[in-house]
């Protein structure tokens, strides 16, 4: 067992949280949930269809975890504004999943949008966990504007890249006073394994799992993955060299007759 | 003529937000939904009483699958 997550004074057990994106069946996100024992899966804020409503939902509640809201969507600060204060009176939670995104061909965050976004939801007393580059400048920023959490992307969204740049989210880590998240671009477990070695404190999954061609079966493994690169993390591991270093002694060699 | 999630929707004489939900045969108990009139967000509290202008834009959303 892993030591809990605290974000926003919050206690989480869990270090992985689910995105309910691109499940094909709901009863599949039930199970997903189950397997990867989160607390928190986000959702997205849509018009209603009466056909559709309240399914999701139920489902969720079902299972005993809490929604986060995302602002997914939204390319400006003023929508991501607006979006998040609907999910607020829709979902009775002042938490949000802040997305400003530049362009739909590589949805990556805008930058100037998302921090004016961030300011205005932390003054109308949103706890704030922007979706955001891997940009260690912009984690500061959003750090120093009240943001509860960072969550640096490790590649594109539903990319399955895994993560482009682990410098960068190393560099992230070491300056951040808040939770880092990693969010989007992990493609299998050891993407997740690898984001709590280099130090972040969750990961957020939606597309690895839901669009995986098992979605409970990844959904267990990539928490058992989350669990595992925090044990690894702690246990420190060993220093990259350029030459091999015997394990094996090297005294004591039996010399055989020619 | 208002305009609900995009659609032009004739909305009677003087509807309160709570007369538009019906309209769409919405429950406005239904737990889970928000509404916004003109970029405004409205309170649920205030659905039986505030008035849509005519022209309005109404958006109302709920929530859905997303990362």
């Amino acid at each position: 067992m892993t030591a809990p997550l605290h974000i926003a004074g919050r206690e989480l057990r869990s270090r992985l949280l689910l995105g309910t994106g691109g499940f094909a069946r709901l009863a599949t996100l039930g199970d997903a949930i189950e397997a990867c024992e989160c607390e928190l899966v986000t959702v997205a804020m849509r018009r209603v269809d009466p056909a559709t409503q309240g399914s999701l939902l139920d489902v969720i509640s079902e299972r005993g975890v809490d929604v986060l809201p995302n602002t997914a969507g939204c390319f400006t600060a003023r929508d991501a504004v607006l979006t998040a204060q609907l999910a607020r009176e829709a979902l009775g939670t002042d938490w949000v999943k802040l997305e400003v995104i530049g362009d739909e061909r590589t949805l990556l965050p805008d930058a100037p949008e998302l921090l004016v976004a961030a300011e205005q939801l932390v003054d109308d007393g949103f706890v704030v966990l922007p979706y955001t580059n891997d940009d260690p400048v912009l984690a500061r920023r959003l750090q120093d504007v009240g943001c509860a959490a960072v969550m640096p992307l490790g590649s594109p969204i539903g990319s399955g890249m895994g993560i482009a740049n682990p410098a960068n989210i190393t560099l992230i880590v070491q300056a951040a006073g808040v939770p880092v998240i990693l969010d989007a671009g992990v493609g299998t477990a050891s993407d997740a394994a690898l984001a709590m070695e280099l130090g972040c404190d969750a990961v957020l999954c939606a597309s690895a799992i839901s669009r995986a061609a098992d979605p409970v079966a990844m959904a267990h493994a990539i928490r058992l993955a989350v669990e595992a690169g925090v044990l690894a993390r702690g246990a420190g591991r060993i220093a990259r060299r350029t030459h091999a270093r015997a394990s094996s002694p090297l005294q004591g060699v039996a010399e055989f007759a020619e | 003529m208002i305009y609900v999630n995009g659609q032009p929707t004739d909305g009677g004489e003087n509807p309160t937000i709570r007369d538009v939900l019906l309209r769409l045969d919405i429950d406005p108990a239904t737990a889970g939904i928000a509404v916004a009139v003109d970029a405004e967000v409205t309170r649920r509290g205030e659905w039986p009483t505030l008035t849509v202008p005519d022209g309005a834009r109404v958006e109302i959303v709920t929530a859905t699958q997303g990362g």
